[in-house]
């Protein structure tokens, strides 16, 4: 007989944790898939030797401090029950936006780039406070919000369009599906969780937010399990009823909560939409490196640096493997508290997933050479950073766009996913809700609160 | 028979489960929840689905207003402890 539960959750992600933790909180049978043997999906982490990698996270956005009330990351910690000292959050130092004539200084603490930007950009600090009051005052979380584009938006208030490119750029390339622009509602979820909040880093890295997350849905009796790819979603008459697991097994269900991305749910759902959603344009690169020096013995103390070598900040798909002329250098060692013995130097390059896949139709050796020209470039792009090259490398490892696709199961390799997001969590299908990147809230804090928030509206609520 | 002071217990027992980080012994009885601890909507649902999971108390959302306070709380919550 098939086993019958009443909500399969797709994914082992953050945001399918998270929505494992709320319904197994509250008595209902679920079981998490994931076609993958580890837990975190896009947030994620390995081990070579003995060396610990994390993958995706560079820096936890939206940080408040304990004391902070009613801000998302409090919420989703309440939500979760995971009290908020065991995240051991450490603070950034500084991030930085370099561009080719400025560079413009932000913390976590607002006051610090507003005294910045009027330093720079005099003759714009009225418009930017005004934007930063619209902002505190715009209700992003609406599910009702119409679509407008951010940039005009902004452009009511700043007219400077290199100061419009240094605010995007940050913004765009930490959590935009969309190409040099974004829905303004995305845009205050953005600004407010790095501009008003900042960045900070979980003592361990993402495996201590994992390492909670699995304790607290294991305590609840919630189950994940590994190598469990669902291959089918089995529907009638515009409802679902089961899904099938590794072409062979089926769970039957009364509801499905799916992270795997909507394109990806719809490719495997029977009752197929005539207007599949579109795979979004936007994949990466990223070069770690291990250095027997850390950032500051090498004159670096920021903690981030949003590197662009152009007047215009191109957040699109490159016609070339990579964009050479932009890059987010991430320095774990620059946050307050810092558990690395060695020196870690992370840069992610905007790539086109197209091109990668076809060297690696080509050759295992070809793509390899091309993986090692990145890595060439992101040397010639930390030293461009001012990091003195007085180092010695002791480990290396790139992974590209064919590589996340491997992993996360993503068309077109993408992290922020579709283009087509469906804020709601509804699909055309009766008792089929997606919840992270595709629901539209992104970043660790955002997966997680979508998580939390479409098992509340679609599962929880319905049933009480 | 449930006296008002163990539904008192009761209630705050969930309460501090779900603010973890708030102090649930300076509560006044006769002011709202929300002024005085980090709740939220979000949160008055998790009062009502621990009602329902712990005391198999079901609160319909027409009643919700009524756990406003912790005296309101008591007020409507002890008949039904005492059903």
């Amino acid at each position: 007989m098939a086993q019958k539960v009443d909500c399969v959750i797709i994914g082992a992600g953050m945001s399918g944790l998270a929505a494992g933790i709320r319904l197994s909180m509250f008595n209902k049978k679920i079981v998490i898939l994931e076609k993958h043997t580890i837990t975190g999906g896009l947030n994620s982490y390995y081990s070579r030797g003995k060396r610990k990698f994390d993958v995706g996270l560079h820096a936890l956005t939206n940080f408040v401090s304990p004391e902070d009330r009613g801000r998302p990351f409090n919420k989703l910690m309440k939500q979760l029950r995971i009290p908020y000292s065991e995240f051991k959050l450490s603070q950034q130092n500084y991030s930085l936006i370099q561009f080719p004539d400025k560079k413009l200084k932000f913390t976590n603490e607002i006051e610090f780039l507003i005294e910045d930007i009027n330093r720079q950009f005099p003759e714009e600090i009225d418009g930017f406070l005004g934007l930063l009051k619209y902002i505190r005052d715009f209700n992003e979380v609406n599910l009702t919000n119409e679509t407008v584009m951010a940039k005009s938006v902004v452009r009511n208030f700043i007219k400077d369009e290199s100061l419009i490119e240094m605010i995007f750029c940050p913004l765009l390339i930490y959590g935009s599906a969309w190409e040099n622009d974004m829905d303004f509602s995305q845009f205050v979820v953005m600004f407010k969780s790095i501009f008003l909040e900042g960045f900070s880093r979980p003592e361990g890295g993402v495996r201590t937010i994992i390492d909670l997350l699995l304790k607290k849905l294991s305590a609840n009796g919630g189950e994940v399990r590994f190598k469990s790819e669902v291959t089918r979603i089995i529907s009638q008459n515009g409802k679902i009823s089961a899904v099938e697991v590794n072409g062979s097994e089926i769970i039957e269900c009364d509801s499905i909560l799916s992270s795997m991305g909507l394109p990806e749910t719809m490719n495997v759902l029977d009752e197929k939409a005539d207007n599949l959603p579109r795979v979004g344009n936007l994949s990466f690169t990223e070069s770690i490196l291990i250095a027997d020096k850390k950032p500051r013995d090498l004159g670096i103390d920021a903690t981030i640096i949003f590197y662009n070598n152009r007047p215009e900040y191109l957040y699109q798909k490159p016609q070339t493997l990579i964009d050479r002329e932009s890059a987010v250098v991430c320095f774990p060692n620059n946050f307050l508290y810092d558990d690395y013995d060695e020196g870690v130097f992370r840069v992610t390059n905007i790539a086109n997933f197209d091109l990668w896949n076809e060297e690696l139709l080509k050759s295992k050796d070809n793509y390899k050479e091309k993986k090692n020209e990145v890595f060439n470039q992101s040397l010639s792009i930390l030293k461009k950073c001012g990091l003195n090259s007085n180092f010695e490398i002791l480990f290396k490892d790139i992974f590209t766009p064919t590589t996340i696709k491997r992993y996360t199961g993503h068309l077109g390799g993408t992290v922020y996913g579709s283009i087509d997001k469906s804020r709601n969590g509804t699909t055309p299908i009766n008792g089929l809700y997606v919840c992270g990147t595709d629901q539209g809230f992104l970043g660790i804090v955002g997966s997680m609160l979508s998580g939390i928030s479409m098992a509340n509206l679609h599962i929880l609520q319905e049933g009480s | 028979m449930v006296s008002n002071e163990e539904v008192r217990t009761k209630v705050l027992e969930i309460i501090a489960d779900i603010a973890l980080d708030d102090d649930v012994t300076t509560i006044k009885d006769d002011v709202a929840l929300r002024d005085q601890l980090d709740l939220d909507s979000m949160d008055f649902l998790d009062i009502v689905m621990e009602l329902k999971k712990r005391h198999k108390i079901e609160v319909p959302q027409e009643d919700y207003t009524r756990l406003a306070s912790m005296k309101s709380c008591v007020e409507y919550l002890a008949p039904k402890f005492n059903a």
